[in-house]
This record gives structure tokens, C-alpha cells and sequence, in this order.
């Protein structure tokens, strides 16, 4: 009873490890749950074939959102090519669309990691196959997983990496997660188009109501078959497969508690425990969710101080410099828009006051038809200080330079003394701090 | 190339080592190789390296390694059998928070994350750490009813007949055998006959 838990893993290796594995059948020994099988596989793979292709069109949405054809300051990945073939120009209707789509992407690629996990998990033994390359084709192959595993850890890592603001891959999160994501998807669609046919067939030979009634000491291991998935030796059983499956769904309905508030707010927001927008910074009209501060963005007291002016050009050399006093007195108008960011979360509407874009474009001499507009923030150093919107976002009534926020001036961290808002657009095209409009500029 | 022969539907000839299944693993990478070489534009040393590093810093790292804390764990019990899940179930659940939410709870960008959410970064830590404790707490209360409503049946002229004590009583014999043969192995424990 009290023998060391080393001696029990040579135990429970058996004779596998008292000399080196040397068959196939062998190798696969090592590993002895006898849960692992075709079946339990199949249904770890069909939840990830009906998550990984939202998390991809959320994604490619998400790129598409951020406008990177409008200009080269919109363009994180510039040498895109045949890759932005979709590309269209992102709505402002409905204005909670990015809230839902980037909520949806985020949250549920987060809830999915147990799943990943589970199918990993599942299918071991074949990295173990031997001989480990069989033909050309089979070299193909194994590449291809490769480049799926790799791809899969890569994506879900960088993605959850960059929602916690923790920058350590290597180089800049857009061009990463974005071309790694068209190497995922290269070698995902190959294992699928595969492994589809085995895992109907299999999802076929079990009935899965059956298997949720059986316990575990009625649990059996799935019939050995071409797949090399299940032990030679399985151990004695600890868990059923309906334990099993039950414990990979408990932790992504863990993970969906701990994170979905965020992306929810309201009263809900405090449920995110672990998640990075799980509170509110503050009370009052100002005291909703908050990307930058004025201090990790470097804006001074005199940035945003009685010297702020804001300068607006326009057609064939149009300038006009408006102090905050002359904005006010501009006429105002009203719109419930949320702010939503690419980490996934997200504020509910907010009540701004400020002046249209398209008025401000007509102070500058586009009376009708406005044209897109370079907004370029007063910070000095950051990415997204400047961006480019699109004439679709500028005709739209709502989209505002806002000086007020439910019912309060903006305060420093939400871009007093002037931002912008725009419905359905991401956050950080949501400059603060505005300094200057160039309607028709591109950069 | 036997599979080869015995196709009849389209699909089914991407079995083994047909034509259309190489034609498909070339496309792909040729996407692949289109998105690589933008990918691995920049630091292409350090994106291959996390790249594959991923793969094989979870395939031969992180897998083998809770696979052989849960084999550790089970010896260590006195009854594995019956108290393995009761570590297992909370452990996992406790390790997919801690393996998603890592960056926050451990505090690696406290000062990025307070300047950029106007919000105090000290707070993931305990609030994990009280998740944990509240998982482990209730999967050993969970024990301690499953453990006392069996002694309770267990009692001589208790309720609940023979078969239930029957049932009882293998799988404690199973815990202390703690190797248990499985019922219907598809071979021998032994497998197949070695020099």
C-alpha cells in the first residue's frame, strides 16, 4: 500500500520498459487507459469540426473588420495577397455585430482548449507508431499532422497569450495568429477530409446513449482495430467513457463561467473570475470598460489639456482648428453604441454625445458624400493611434466624435477631450484622444 | 495500396495511399507554403521554433507528464480505485483554468495589465487558488458521503440486499489489487511472445 509512486509507474509500465519497446505493438503499450479508442476519439473530433471552423470564419470576420484594404495604417500584414481574397467592407449595421462575433471567437476558442486537450490526448499512441514513416505518403502525412498540431497549439497559445496582454511570441500577434491560422486550416481541412469517413463509420459502431448509461466498472475497451488507438494492454478501468466525456465538458462549462461575462456585461461581468475584463474600473458615467489608460499610452496633462485643439482638412487644402468650446457648440447629436474589443470583450451600450462625422466632414468641405477620413490620435507612441475609416462608417449618423458619455464629459482614459465612436467597428478604430481629421487622406 | 482495390466510393479512395489523397496533401501545402513563407517573414527562427515547439512542448512534455502524475497519484492512494476521480476531476479542472488563465493568476504583466484596464492585477491569484480549494473541497466531501452512505449499506442487516454488497465487495477487492486484469481484454496481458 505505501510503495512509491515511482515504483508504480514501473510498475504499470510492466515489461514494456524493461527493455526498449520494440514492435509497433510495443510502443503502443505504454499507453494503457482503455478508454482510448476510434470512438471517444470521433467525439472529441466532431465537437472540434463544428468549433474550430466558427473560430476560423470569426476570425477571418474579425480580420475583415479592421478594414486593412482601406489603407496601409488599417494593414497589419501587408504582404497578405490571395489571402484577403474575401475582404469586404465591414458594416455598421447591426452596431453589436463585432461585440457578437469577437465574443464568439474568443470566448468559445477558450472554452475548446479542454477539447484539444482531450483529443490530443486520444490519439498519443500513434506519434509512438513504428516504423515512423512507412512510405512517401505516409511521410506526407505525418508532416501534415504536424503542421496541424503545431498549427492548432499555436493558435489557441498565441490567442490566449495575447487576450492577457502577455506579448512573448515572436513578433507582432496579427501577422502570427493570422497566417497561422491559414497553415491550421490547410492541414485541418487534409486530416478531415481522411478521417471523415472512419469517424461516421465509428460514430456509427457505438451508440452514444448507451455508452452515457454505462458505468465504469462496465466499461470495456473499444475492439482493437487498424486505427492503433487502443492499448494492447489496457489497465483495469478508473473512469468511464461517460466520466470521461463528462470531465472534459465540465472543464470547457468551467472555462465558459469563468470567461463569458466579459464579453456579456452587466451584472453578469463579475462572473468572469479569471478573466482580464471581469470588473468594472469605476462607478458612475465613465466607470465602464477601459483598453488604454492615458499612462500606458503616454498622454500628458497638457496633451489633453485648454491647448487641445482639434484640426480638421478637407477638400483642396480645407483646415479648420475647433477648440473644445467651439465643438460643444457644434450641433449635437446622440447614439447607444458599445465598445468592443479584438480580446474579445465587450461594454453594452453606451449613451455618447458628440458631433457626426459627416457634419464635421462638411465644416471641411464635403458637403454631400463624404469621403473616408484619416483620424489620428494625440498619442505618441502605441499601435492604432491613427486609423482610416471607411465612407460607410463616416455617412453613418451615428458614428460621432464624442465628447460626452452618458451624460458626463468623456473622462482622460475614455479620450477626453474628444473621441470616436462607430457602430460595429473594433474597438482601437475607436481612436481616443483625437487630434487631427483628414477627410479623404488616406495616410 | 490493398485499399486501393477494394474502393468503390469516391471519398472512401483517400484510404491508404491513393492518387486524390496525394494530389489533396499537395494543395494543402501549397497553402501552406503561400502562408509560411509570410508567416516565418519576420523572426523566422523564433516562429518555427514555437511552431513545432508547441507540438512537441505538449506531445512530450506536458502529456507524458500529467499521464505519469496521474499514475503517481494512483499509487499513492489507498484506494485508487475508488478515489483516483476525486483527485483527478478537480486536478484537471483546476489545471484548464490555471493552463488558460496562466498569464493573469502567475502576474506575468501586472504594470501592462493595470495601465491598459485602469484595473488591480492582484486579484486572479487568490481567486484561483479559492477556486482550487473549493473544487478539491467538495470532490473530498463528495468522498466522504460516498464512503459513508457504503458503510452505512455495508452494515449487517442494512437495507439493500446481496447484490449490492456482492458489487461492493469486488471492487474493493479491485483497490487493493490496484493492477486489476480488465474483464475482456482484446489480448493477453502479456502480448505477444518476446526473446
Amino acid at each position: 500500500m505505501a510503495s512509491s509512486p515511482l515504483a508504480a509507474v514501473r510498475r504499470s509500465y510492466g515489461h514494456a520498459m524493461s527493455h526498449p519497446p520494440r514492435t509497433d505493438r510495443d510502443r503502443r503499450a505504454l499507453w494503457r487507459s482503455p478508454l482510448r479508442g476510434p470512438w471517444l476519439t470521433s467525439v472529441f473530433g466532431l465537437i472540434l469540426l463544428f468549433g474550430i471552423p466558427v473560430l476560423f470564419v470569426t476570425g477571418l470576420l474579425s480580420y475583415a473588420a479592421y478594414n486593412p484594404d482601406l489603407s496601409p495604417v488599417n494593414d497589419k500584414t501587408p504582404d497578405k495577397g490571395l489571402l484577403g481574397f474575401y475582404l469586404f467592407s465591414w458594416p455598421t449595421d447591426p452596431s453589436w455585430l463585432y461585440r457578437v462575433t469577437q465574443g464568439v471567437h474568443v470566448t468559445l476558442g477558450v472554452v475548446l482548449v479542454p477539447v484539444l486537450l482531450a483529443k490530443l490526448w486520444s490519439v498519443i499512441p500513434k506519434l509512438f507508431a513504428w516504423p515512423p514513416v512507412r512510405s512517401l505518403g505516409h511521410a506526407l502525412e505525418r508532416l501534415s499532422l504536424l503542421l496541424l498540431v503545431g498549427g492548432g497549439l499555436f493558435e489557441f497559445a498565441t490567442g490566449v497569450l495575447n487576450v492577457q496582454l502577455d506579448y512573448v511570441f515572436p513578433g507582432s500577434f496579427y501577422p502570427l495568429h493570422f497566417y497561422g491560422a491559414w497553415i491550421f486550416m490547410a492541414a485541418l481541412v487534409v486530416h478531415v477530409a481522411l478521417r471523415i469517413p472512419l469517424m461516421v463509420r465509428t460514430l456509427r459502431s457505438r451508440e452514444l446513449r448507451a455508452e452515457l448509461r454505462t458505468r465504469t466498472a462496465d466499461t470495456r475497451p473499444e475492439p482493437p482495430d487498424e486505427t492503433g488507438l487502443v492499448s494492447p494492454r489496457p489497465a483495469a478501468p478508473t473512469m468511464s467513457r461517460r466520466g470521461a466525456l463528462a470531465m472534459v465538458g465540465t472543464g470547457s462549462f468551467a472555462l465558459l463561467v469563468v470567461t463569458a461575462g466579459q464579453s456579456i456585461g452587466g451584472p453578469l461581468r463579475t462572473s468572469a473570475l479569471l478573466a482580464p475584463h471581469g470588473r468594472e474600473p469605476g462607478r458612475g458615467p465613465n466607470g465602464f470598460q477601459i483598453n488604454k489608460t492615458t499612462v500606458a499610452v503616454g498622454i500628458r496633462a497638457r496633451d489633453i489639456g485648454p491647448d487641445w485643439r482639434l484640426v480638421v482638412r478637407g477638400a483642396a487644402g480645407h483646415e479648420t482648428v475647433l477648440t473644445r468650446e467651439r465643438l460643444l457648440r457644434l450641433e449635437h447629436h446622440g447614439a447607444a453604441l458599445p465598445i468592443a474589443c479584438v480580446e474579445g470583450w465587450s461594454t453594452p451600450d453606451q449613451r455618447w454625445e458628440g458631433v457626426r462625422l459627416a457634419d464635421l466632414a462638411a465644416l471641411a468641405g464635403h458637403a454631400d458624400r463624404p469621403p473616408r477620413v484619416l483620424v489620428e490620435s494625440v498619442q505618441r507612441h502605441g499601435s492604432f493611434r491613427s486609423v482610416v475609416l471607411s465612407e460607410h462608417q463616416v455617412r453613418d449618423p451615428r458614428s460621432l466624435l464624442a465628447l460626452r458619455v452618458n451624460g458626463a464629459d468623456l473622462s482622460p482614459d475614455h479620450g477626453y477631450p474628444a473621441r470616436v465612436i462607430v457602430p460595429g467597428a473594433p474597438g482601437v478604430h475607436n481612436t481616443k484622444w483625437v487630434g487631427r481629421l483628414t477627410f479623404g487622406g488616406t495616410v | 495500396m490493398r485499399f486501393l482495390g477494394r474502393s468503390r466510393v469516391g471519398l472512401r479512395r483517400l484510404d491508404g495511399e491513393s492518387p486524390l489523397r496525394l494530389v489533396l496533401l499537395l494543395c494543402s501545402f501549397a497553402l501552406t507554403g503561400y502562408a509560411g513563407v509570410r508567416l516565418l517573414s519576420g523572426d523566422w527562427f523564433g516562429i518555427a521554433l514555437w511552431f513545432v515547439g508547441a507540438a512537441v512542448l505538449h506531445d512530450l512534455v506536458l502529456l507524458p507528464l500529467y499521464a505519469l502524475a496521474d499514475r503517481a497519484v494512483a499509487a499513492v492512494l489507498p484506494a485508487p480505485a475508488r478515489w483516483i476521480n476525486h483527485v483527478r476531476v478537480p486536478a484537471f479542472l483546476s489545471g484548464v483554468l490555471l493552463l488558460v488563465w496562466f498569464p493573469l493568476i502567475l502576474g506575468r504583466q501586472e504594470r501592462r495589465y493595470e495601465n491598459a484596464t485602469g484595473l488591480s492585477a492582484d486579484v486572479f491569484w487568490p481567486r484561483w487558488l479559492l477556486i482550487t480549494a473549493v473544487l478539491f473541497g467538495a470532490s473530498a466531501l463528495w468522498l466522504v458521503i460516498r464512503a459513508a452512505i457504503r458503510g452505512w449499506r455495508r452494515r449487517p442487516g442494512a437495507r439493500g440486499g446481496a447484490p449490492e454488497a456482492a458489487s461492493a465487495a469486488s471492487a474493493d477487492s479491485a483497490d487493493s489489487a490496484g493492477e486489476r486484469k480488465p474483464p475482456a481484454g482484446p489480448a493477453g496481458p502479456a502480448g505477444p511472445s518476446r526473446s
